[in-house]
């Protein structure tokens, strides 16, 4: 009987897939009907129609290439950072330093989103690139501000997972580089790294997957402007801010509008189901190598 | 370790080129970055911090009584955060209630009971994926499904489903790390003295893991009290003048409303805004010390 009970709390998370999925197809159904999918996934311009009918452009690939950007800048801000903070903490740092450093670290993940967002226009944008880049440059609401704070949040990510697989790394494969008069720079580039390269790179894609899925600090930060665009100065559009801020206006149910919510939401949940199922693997494999 | 920090190396290592002075300059320069970079991330948190309270202190210390009594107003001296932060303690509570017991059951399950077979294996391939999943498609769950499909409205009880279904996948990682923790000869013991399966787990397998449980759930209590994405998609709201009275009623949150001061274009809203952000990370700072504290003064080392 508890037994069953228990089963039954299991068997609800895979109720919760289910749940996910069935919500957003029932919709994305509806706005496929009206939209075809092949102009959702190639069209260039995302307009959506303010009242009902199909009146509006729905092209997902400014959406689309806003969330690549910001987490492209993240990863480029996040992955030095996680990374040297992943060697430092397992190969350098004295026990005392580690104490103090992991903590601050787990604070910095636990911040939310929002308050990054905050610290994202109001420090990141004026403080930091306006006067680096020039302020005809930087718009007030930027791609680079977005990427920037999710750089952020991405770095006790890579950090924490990285140092797991660095200290998975058998302590004999250290032992007999230094054996052979390697340094401690050698070592930990030529030995620790690469054998520890599947969890690292697990961390960049779980990295990758939380930046595509960061909604908060995207949407105060980066703007509402969806466009096709390389520029990082200028304001964008993320997958992930179009579902935030058309549900704070309020769309209509039963419009095309409303159902784009549920498309951009299936998009989202492809691309971060792949990275994760694409992380899981490789942790998996990290952990199977040394124990 | 040793041979790195070992004063002079011997001739015939000398030779390799990570001896060489230029090996000597790179590993310098190697562990600088290495510490820059670690150094870097950790100077950011202190600069987000220190701006939060540069610009919100003085909002807050002015007059504390009023801005949490206060409700929200359209003069930003006048705003207060009384029905945001009602409604989040509301929210931590429900997400508790409901994530805490699915949680830790279905970690039981999954640890103790699940037979190894291929359900076993998806549902926890399941879960593993969940945890994945960007809050603002558990939003678009909680808006399809407690919203919209069962009536409730964005109300405070669809919001706390929606937070404790985001909570789960956490909450069932964490709880089965602590019982998988617990050595195989607790159960052992047990069952020698005649013991039922779950007479073993429910006396002495889940006590001993209730620490590590305890820790993992109010830190993932405290990351579902600061989301703000997944309550802005169910619509919790911001124009709340009256605390609620049951889960029945509509509600606003903290996160949710500091979104909606950041986009206003008054600093004053800005000031505001930083206010609340500091009571939020206060409320959130004091539960990650709850947590810690219990990791510290309760895990047993087996």
């Amino acid at each position: 009987m508890i037994v069953g009970f228990l089963s039954v709390c299991a068997l609800l998370s895979v109720l919760v897939t289910v749940g996910i999925l069935a919500v957003l197809l029932e919709e994305a159904v509806h706005f496929f009907a009206a939209v075809p999918i092949w102009d959702f996934l190639t069209g260039t311009t995302w307009a959506p129609g303010g009242g009902s009918g199909a009146a509006g452009d729905y092209g997902v690939l400014p959406l689309l290439s806003g969330s690549l950007m910001i987490a492209a800048g993240a990863l480029l801000v996040g992955l030095p950072l996680g990374l040297a903070t992943a060697i430092y903490l397992s190969e350098y740092a004295r026990p005392r330093v580690r104490a103090v450093v992991k903590p601050t670290l787990e604070v910095l993940a636990g911040v939310p989103t929002v308050v990054v967002g905050f610290f994202a226009l109001n420090f990141i944008t004026p403080t930091l690139l306006r006067p680096l880049f020039g302020e005809d440059r930087v718009f007030i609401f930027n791609a680079a501000a977005g990427a920037v704070a999710v750089g952020l949040m991405v770095i006790p990510l890579i950090a924490s997972i990285s140092e797991d697989a660095m200290r998975a790394v058998p302590q004999s494969l250290r032992e007999a580089a230094f054996g052979m008069g390697a340094s401690k720079r050698v070592v930990s580039l030529r030995v620790v790294v690469p054998a520890a390269l599947s969890g690292i790179a697990a961390s960049v894609i779980v990295g990758l997957s939380r930046a595509v899925g960061e909604t908060m600090a995207v949407t105060i930060a980066a703007g509402n402007t969806p466009r096709l665009t390389t520029d990082f100065f200028a304001s964008i559009q993320t997958l992930t801010a179009y579902i935030a801020q058309t549900v704070s206006g309020e769309a209509a149910a039963g419009t095309v509008r409303y159902q784009s919510l549920f498309a951009v939401g299936i998009t989202l949940f492809a691309i971060t189901l792949t990275m994760n199922l694409v992380s899981i693997r490789l942790v998996r494999r990290f952990r199977q190598a040394y124990q | 370790m040793t041979a790195s920090t070992a004063g002079t190396p011997p001739a015939a290592l000398r030779r390799g080129s990570s001896r060489s002075s230029l090996g000597l300059l790179l590993d310098a320069v190697y562990s600088g970055a290495l510490f820059l970079g670690t150094f870097l991330g950790v100077m950011a948190l202190g600069l987000l911090l220190w701006t939060i309270y540069d610009r919100g202190w003085d909002r807050l210390a002015t007059d504390p009584g009023a801005f949490l009594t206060n409700f929200v107003s359209r003069f930003p001296a006048r705003a207060g955060i009384k029905a945001a932060l009602y409604g989040s303690l509301w929210l931590m509570g429900l997400t508790a209630a409901f994530s805490f017991p699915v949680g830790v059951g279905a970690a039981i399950y999954l640890e103790e009971f699940a037979p190894k077979n291929r359900l076993t294996n998806f549902v926890e391939a399941n879960i593993s994926n969940l945890a994945g999943v960007p809050s603002v498609v558990f939003g678009i769950l909680g808006l399809g499904i407690f919203v919209r499909l069962m009536g409730m409205g964005p109300s405070l009880l669809a919001g706390g489903l929606t937070l404790a279904v985001m909570s789960l996948p956490v909450i069932i990682i964490t709880c089965r790390e602590s019982l998988r923790a617990v050595p195989d000869s607790i159960r052992l013991a047990a069952y020698a003295l005649g013991a039922t399966k779950w007479q073993a787990v429910r006396h002495h397998v889940l006590p001993a893991a209730m620490p590590g449980t305890l820790t993992g759930a109010i830190l993932s209590l405290s990351r579902a009290v600061g989301e703000t994405a997944p309550l802005l998609v169910i619509g919790a709201a911001v124009a709340i003048f009256k605390t609620p009275d049951d889960v029945s009623d509509p509600f606003s949150a903290l996160p949710v409303l500091i979104f909606n001061w950041t986009g206003r274009p008054q600093p004053a809203f800005a000031e505001a805004a930083a206010a609340a952000s500091i009571v939020l990370l206060a409320m959130l700072l004091a539960m990650n010390a709850v947590a810690i504290f219990l990791r510290n003064r309760y895990t047993t080392r087996w």
